[in-house]
């Protein structure tokens, strides 16, 4: 029989049966919408994770202490101690590639104000720092290579420090305050950059010379990390190169041994977020997933009463000349139509739960064009996968036994 | 002139297995029947009507012996190749007629040559319409088929059986169903098709339908007991207008 007309009598079966069909849809329609929306928060918070890490320069390099071990265990303490004083001067001095430098030594703690307090970050810069993060200074000035000299007691702070500080909408410029316990000026305020992605407040931050957090606040002669900018984004490579060289010198590395410490790019932390971002979502579509095989069951055994139901029109067919491919045809192609139904009804529910996840919850969540292919896929797939059995069983009746069935 | 054989039974047995029995169904059968016969095949229960019936429909195949079936042997045949004979050679009758719910009377006649690639969709229904055009229901084409009565639906079921041409229609107690006036009405049909020259086989265990035909077959225990040429058909027509006029209430 012609594909055509197969499709008409699937058509009419599963009109004929609308409650029964649309419920064994129900399971595919579920399915594959939660797949879909879960790509579209995989892919979504991918992309936004992306416009994250290219607001802070697309050309930023990382310099840390310790081998590139990513999952692995670095036993020995002292490695990460490793980036020193000598590292940042010849880096200065010699690097080619690399337009600004900055030291970071990162320490946490209470900011206090009069009678509020916060907790904060407080991070010790170099005054390219803000220039390499593209960060402005809304008020007030940023802290001088003078400052980083005399170890000032200076700081830009953040929004968020300034609303905790001063709720009253007192001017914050030349006001001090106490970040563990050590009398900071503040010079300036930060632009405010929002949460990112991980929901992680920016504007919690103080930024005061590197100098001075090193000595006065985390009391240690080694930085945490060296960041530098490429003098443009396709030169990260080069300066990479280049910038291990000078390191590995410094360090009195031997041609062998493993570097003590790992540059990255921003190209590189985007690949690593990705791929991160890449491993959540195949879990949580595989997750998903698994209520399409529990829908698929669900189309088999609504198959299968459709089969016993309709027995004797089988035997009918049958009589009339139908051979066991025609019968099994016809059946497999109304689990597809069934499926495929379910799929694209699932796709538009996929669609709804996707605005529904940017317009109402805000979270960004973006449809990759292919999920929608594959969704059709795999519904095909099903379709075919999961009425096979009841298709085979419809072709090996008996038509003597089938036209006789009540 | 010999007229062509239709079908041909050669010594057809058929074994089937119960448990640890044997059960023979029928135990060598054989008989020809010619183009333009009209031919009863009678029984009680357990007689080999319905095996016989089954062999000669090509739903199964004889443990042994040889079914010859418009000269095509069917005993080796598999089951696609049969399936493709029942489509061209066999118009089926059934007893409860067997139409497909929510359908047309059209779409039920159309139903074999679905199944039939020569066809197309216009092909198709052209001669689905001839076909109940034939058999009187000329005017009730668009009805579906729990819009119709018993006799209506019997005559849909001929013209289904009618509308591959078949080489012979083979019905399976086709007025065992229907009150007395309706079954002669359909006798009637049978009769209109047999003066037509078609081959008819006619499976039943009332005896009255053989006075119709123009060949009785009477099985016993498997074997053919009687086979006898009938020189005295009555006319089904005659009968019907002597019954008396339906009462209507």
């Amino acid at each position: 029989m012609s594909y055509i007309n197969l499709f008409k009598i699937a058509v009419k079966a599963i009109l004929s049966n609308k409650g029964r069909s649309f419920l064994s849809m129900l399971g595919i329609i579920i399915g594959v919408g939660a797949v879909i929306v879960m790509m579209a928060i995989g892919q979504g918070s991918k992309q936004s994770i992306r416009e994250e890490i290219q607001k802070n320069g697309t050309n930023m390099l990382t310099i840390r202490p310790g081998a590139d071990m990513r999952g692995g265990v670095r036993l020995d303490p002292s490695a990460m101690q490793t980036l020193k004083q000598v590292d940042y001067e010849t880096i200065l001095a010699e690097a080619k590639f690399v337009r600004m430098v900055s030291p970071e030594v990162t320490t946490s703690g209470q900011a206090v104000f009069g009678s509020n307090n916060t907790t904060s970050t407080c991070y010790g810069e170099s005054p390219d720092y803000l220039r390499i993060k593209i960060w402005d200074v809304e008020e007030g000035v940023c802290f001088t290579e003078e400052d980083v000299k005399k170890s000032a007691k200076v700081c830009v702070v953040g929004a968020t420090v300034v609303k905790e500080l001063f709720p009253n909408g007192q001017d914050p410029i030349g006001k001090t305050i106490r970040f563990k316990s050590i009398p900071f000026r503040i010079v300036g305020v930060l632009k405010s950059k929002g949460y990112n992605t991980w929901g992680m407040d920016q504007d919690n931050v103080i930024v005061a010379p590197y100098t001075t957090v090193m000595k006065r606040l985390a009391a240690q002669t080694h930085y945490n990390s060296i960041i530098c900018s490429a003098v443009t984004e396709e030169l990260s490579d080069a300066a990479i190169e280049d910038l291990t060289t000078i390191l590995r010198r410094t360090h009195k590395l031997k041609d062998g041994e493993v570097d003590n410490f790992t540059i990255r790019s921003q190209q590189e932390w985007m690949d690593t977020m990705s791929s991160t971002m890449d491993t959540i979502t195949i879990i949580l579509v595989v997750a998903a997933a698994f209520s399409l095989l529990v829908a698929g069951i669900g189309i088999m055994n609504i198959m299968l009463v459709s089969v016993t139901e309709r027995t004797k029109e089988i035997g009918l067919r049958m009589s009339v000349g139908a051979r066991g491919l025609d019968i099994s045809n016809q059946f497999l192609i109304e689990s597809i139509l069934i499926s495929l139904t379910g799929g694209i009804l699932g796709v538009l529910f996929g669609g709804l739960l996707t605005w529904g996840c940017n317009a109402i919850i805000g979270y960004p969540a973006v449809i990759p064009a292919w999920s929608v292919i594959v969704s059709f896929a795999v519904c095909v797939a099903i379709g075919v996968g999961f009425g096979y059995f009841p298709a085979q069983k419809a072709a090996r009746l008996d038509p003597i036994e089938a036209i006789r069935y009540e | 002139m010999e007229k062509k054989a239709v079908i041909e039974l050669q010594d057809v047995r058929r074994d089937f297995q119960v448990g640890s029995e044997t059960v023979h169904a029928l135990r060598g059968v054989s008989f020809k029947i010619y183009e333009g016969e009209f031919v009863t095949i009678m029984g009680t229960s357990g007689s080999g009507k319905s095996t016989l019936l089954n062999q000669l429909g090509c739903l199964d195949t004889p443990t042994s012996g040889e079914y010859l079936l418009d000269g095509i042997p069917v005993r080796s045949m598999r089951r696609s190749q049969r399936a493709r004979l029942r489509n061209r050679k066999i118009g089926f009758v059934f007893q409860n007629y067997n139409l497909l719910a929510k359908t047309t009377a059209v779409e039920n006649v159309e139903l074999p040559l679905m199944y039939n690639k020569e066809y197309n969709s216009r092909q198709r229904r052209e001669a689905a319409v001839a076909a109940l055009q034939a058999v009187g229901l000329g005017d009730r084409l668009e009805h579906k088929s729990n819009q119709m009565s018993g006799g209506q639906m019997q005559r849909v079921a001929i013209a289904r059986a009618l509308v591959n041409n078949p080489a012979v229609i083979l019905a399976d107690e086709a007025t065992g169903n229907l009150d007395t006036r309706t079954s002669f009405e359909v006798l009637v049909l049978f009769q209109k098709l047999h003066a037509e020259g078609r081959t008819i086989i006619f499976v039943t265990h009332n005896p009255e339908i053989a006075q119709y035909s123009s060949r009785n077959i009477v099985l016993r225990d498997g074997k053919v007991r009687e086979d006898v040429y009938n020189n005295n058909i009555l006319s089904a027509a005659e009968a019907l207008a002597a019954l008396p006029a339906p009462q209507d209430d």
